[in-house]
């Protein structure tokens, strides 16, 4: 949580910004910094199956694999002669054709267990071994930027630990109308503790309620509110967006394809919300780890290693695909089921921002992830500053 | 772990549909559920108000013709009126159960109409069931809930809401008139036997499965089940042998002739009481005072009753030849049934029942409250099978249900606001028997609507 105290810190009503009706969406959270560039982390809790999102389809380890999940290249949007789109990720598809996507494919994070809170503690916090480091590289990026003091707002309940740190973060949540507040929730696993029954439920659903997708999202309306706030020219330049409900151990095929097209339209409702300033924009979207090469036998796939990861908006030099193509042959696969990692998420990260904001790509990756071995960055994912 | 309950408690919980702020804590717990023997309303103001199931089927039918004569251009018009018309009918049913069931005078005899119509369950999975589900626990149930089984038994298998459930409607005897008539006229279109009632009532509503009976006598008893159907509205069959449209008849041109044999019983041809005598026989076997007597020790004395209870429970059965208020009055002066330990965790329906109780609705404020049953995990009227839903705990304590629960538990305490002190509701919901750890929850509680959500999340009030 933020360190502010608490005459600092800012909660806003959806309602007071127009936005009445959302609920419990996708959550955002903004900080404010002094640039006309901004910089947007889409996250995908529960490790989002980068196989079936930019889909292999040329390699023929991908069909073998998948069998009944395996995307038909026919459907798909085709994006280069080995790799082709979700056919769900309509307006993905249309950023990639206008050359403002890009894809990043067998990328992964330093961790290399198979837990999602601690996949996404070591993605969020930027250290190398889950909890080594308490404070998200999205907060530590904010006074890298700032020539003034930034201000943090508080709209999700909780500050995600990407964005939590000591730089000020202004967190909004959209209305919570059904869903008890956390205040609730602890009080509840404090009554719960002596009923060995109910604690052991209440556990369970508490963890499954920070993996699940908030029920009942808006994606368009949680697009368009970021872009409210990224649009205005005193507004927050860096927002983070939670997305969950990525981990498709079962039905994968119909789950996922309603996923993807709810982050479409999210995606969509950012870009056309931003208008002129999507032109400043690069969106990150990345997810904690990937899923396993082959499908499990419930029509979905376990947890894996390396994903695929976008670069989206009007500064990315996009219209390809960025990958040391590991391939999926047997020998191929990281431990004989996953798909290889070659390419380094925190390099991804420590590249996209560093151009993204014209700040030394070494400073970067000292202030964002202090504890990585040098690593090469990615060069050339955005366009030169204008 | 949750403290022990007293007996008062107990009676107004466990026995009964959860306390009511606004009533007497009982003085003799017994006595008061002997009592509700006499207040019982079999048709209390509610459900007098809903449309008979003969009216529902009418309008029913009446209605699914117009989808299949609207031609194309009306039929997504005709087919959303026939939806619309089922969703409104069903949730005005439920509604009129949970009213009934807020205000009720005897809240443990109410307490057994569920249990019944959820013993012979319907499920309005399918669509015809929609809007006569209600109708069918008001006309088949509740009028006999302190009669005898064997009653409750004939109502609710001649009803049309299970006849249309389990197939009835659509079984003929093979070797029946109607059928050889079909037949001659069209041999391809060969119509025959459909044993969906049949096992049901052996497995299910009666013997319980397992218990000694066989194929043949499935069978058998299908056999002697052709010809109960429902009065059509159109077709060859309508008006026939005295039929009205919606309502039971037997229809003696689809009845299979000949002699029967159940479980070792001789049943002469006789047409429609063939099949009569031998549910009235089916209904006083031991096996089913066992298989009922089990059901009713696990509803009130927990998942892994006593086998003693249940013994004595199925005595009592067969000694008053399925009378049920014997069965009843064994089970109130049954030991067992007053463990203090809690017995059972609520169901949704219980707890939601027992949360606007405890919050002292008489009505329910015109929201309909089948969406939130449903949200919970039990929509009511709609098991996923005929055996209706599972009576343990195991089958609704989960974590998504628990959150669930909380959840509403917090939207239901915001709907009260700071109306409701839940420090004085508390000992009154619960009276002795809310423990150190809720109660303390309660007083250290951020706002009163916190305090409220916390009562009815907590573990006391979770089980009954």
């Amino acid at each position: 949580m933020s360190p502010l105290p608490d005459s600092r810190r800012r909660f806003l009503q959806c309602a007071a910004l127009g936005a009445g009706g959302l609920i419990a969406a996708p959550r955002l959270v903004f900080a404010r910094a002094e640039t006309e560039r901004r910089f947007v982390f889409v996250i995908q809790r529960g490790a989002a199956d980068g196989l079936e999102i930019v889909v292999p389809y040329a390699d023929p380890g991908y069909a073998r694999l998948r069998g009944a999940l395996a995307i038909d290249p026919a459907a798909a949007t085709k994006l280069d002669g080995t790799f082709a789109l979700h056919p769900a990720l309509v307006e993905t598809a249309k950023l990639y054709q206008a050359k403002q996507a890009l894809f990043v494919h067998a990328v992964a994070s330093p961790y290399r267990e198979r837990s999602h809170f601690d996949g996404q503690n070591v993605l969020e916090s930027g250290g190398a071994a889950p909890h080594d480091v308490k404070d998200g590289w999205l907060n530590r990026l904010i006074p890298l930027l700032a020539r003034t003091s930034g201000e943090a707002v508080a709209i999700a309940p909780t500050v995600p630990l990407a964005l939590r740190g000591p730089a000020e973060v202004i967190s909004y949540a959209p209305s919570t109308a059904r869903q008890a507040p956390d205040d609730l929730l602890q009080r509840v696993q404090q009554l719960y503790a002596n009923d060995p029954q109910l604690h052991a439920l209440w556990s369970t659903a508490m963890d499954s309620r920070q993996m699940a997708s908030p029920a009942r999202q808006n994606p368009t309306e949680v697009g368009r509110l970021a872009a409210r706030f990224l649009a205005r020219p005193e507004g927050p330049r860096i927002a983070m967006l939670e997305t969950g409900g990525w981990d498709t151990h079962s039905a994968q095929a119909p789950r996922l394809a309603n996923q993807l097209k709810a982050l479409d339209a999210m995606l969509a409702a950012l870009r056309d919300g931003l208008g002129a300033a999507w032109a400043e924009t690069t969106v990150l979207v990345a997810t904690e780890f990937g899923r396993t090469a082959a499908a499990n036998g419930t029509g979905g796939t376990d947890h894996g290693t390396a994903s695929a990861a976008m670069l989206l908006g009007g500064t990315v030099q996009g219209g390809r695909i960025v990958a040391d193509w590991p391939g999926l042959a047997q020998g191929a696969l990281y431990q004989g089921r996953d798909l290889q990692p070659t390419t380094r998420l925190d390099a991804l990260i420590a590249s996209a921002v560093g151009e993204c904001f014209a700040i030394d790509p070494e400073r970067v990756t000292r202030t964002l992830f202090p504890q990585a071995v040098a690593f090469k960055p990615l060069s050339g994912l955005l366009r030169s500053f204008g | 772990m949750s403290p022990t309950r007293t007996a008062a408690e107990i009676a107004l919980n466990r026995f009964g549909l959860g306390a009511r702020p606004d009533e007497p804590l009982p003085a003799d717990p017994k006595r008061w559920l002997l009592a509700q023997f006499e207040s019982y309303q079999p048709l209390p103001p509610a459900w007098a108000q809903q449309p008979s199931s003969e009216a529902l089927v009418v309008g029913y039918a009446e209605l699914q013709r117009g989808v299949r004569d609207a031609g194309a251009a009306n039929e997504v018009a005709a087919r959303q009126a026939l939806a619309v018309e089922v969703r409104d009918r069903y949730r005005a049913a439920v509604d009129a159960r949970m009213t009934s069931a807020l205000v009720t005078p005897a809240p443990f005899a109410e307490r057994l109409v569920h249990f019944w119509a959820n013993h012979f369950a319907v499920s309005i999975e399918k669509p015809t069931l929609g809007s006569i589900a209600g109708a069918f626990e008001a006309e088949a149930i509740r009028p006999h809930v302190f009669g005898r089984f064997e009653d409750m038994l004939l109502a609710v298998e001649r009803h049309p809401a299970m006849l249309l459930y389990l197939d009835q409607v659509r079984s003929i005897g093979p070797e029946s008139t109607g059928a050889r008539r079909a037949a001659s006229v069209d041999p391809e279109r060969r119509r025959g036997l459909n044993e969906n009632l049949a096992r049901e009532v052996l497995e299910l509503h009666t013997l319980g499965v397992r218990s000694g009976y066989s194929q043949g006598d499935v069978t058998e008893l299908a056999r002697a089940l052709t010809g109960w159907t429902v009065g059509a509205l159109y077709g060859p069959y309508a008006g026939r042998a005295g039929a009205v449209p919606g309502r039971f008849v037997f229809q003696p041109t689809l009845h299979e002739p000949g002699v029967r044999a159940v479980l070792g019983e001789r049943y002469e041809a006789g047409g429609e009481g063939q099949a009569e005598a031998i549910l009235r026989h089916l209904a006083t076997r031991p096996a089913t005072a066992r298989h009922i007597a089990t059901k009713l020790a696990r509803h009130f004395a927990g998942d892994e009753p006593a086998p003693a209870l249940v013994d004595r429970l199925a005595d009592a059965f067969v000694r008053g030849h399925g009378d049920l208020p014997v069965v009843y009055r064994v089970l109130i002066e049954s030991p067992e049934a007053w463990q203090a330990a809690p017995a059972k965790f609520k169901t949704p329906w219980e707890w939601t029942l027992s949360s606007l109780r405890g919050l002292g609705w008489r009505d329910l404020r015109g929201r309909p409250i089948a969406p939130m049953l449903a949200q919970l995990g039990q929509p009511t009227w709609r098991p996923g099978s005929p055996a209706g839903f599972d009576d343990i705990g195991a089958s609704w304590a989960a974590p998504d249900a628990l959150m669930r629960r909380v959840e509403l538990a917090q939207r239901l305490a915001a709907l009260a606001g700071s109306n409701v002190d839940a420090r004085l509701l508390g000992p009154q919901l619960l009276p002795g028997s809310l423990g150190a750890a809720t109660t303390l929850a309660v007083e250290r509680a951020e706002s009163p609507e916190t305090a409220l959500a916390l009562l009815l999340a907590s573990p006391e009030f979770l089980r009954r």
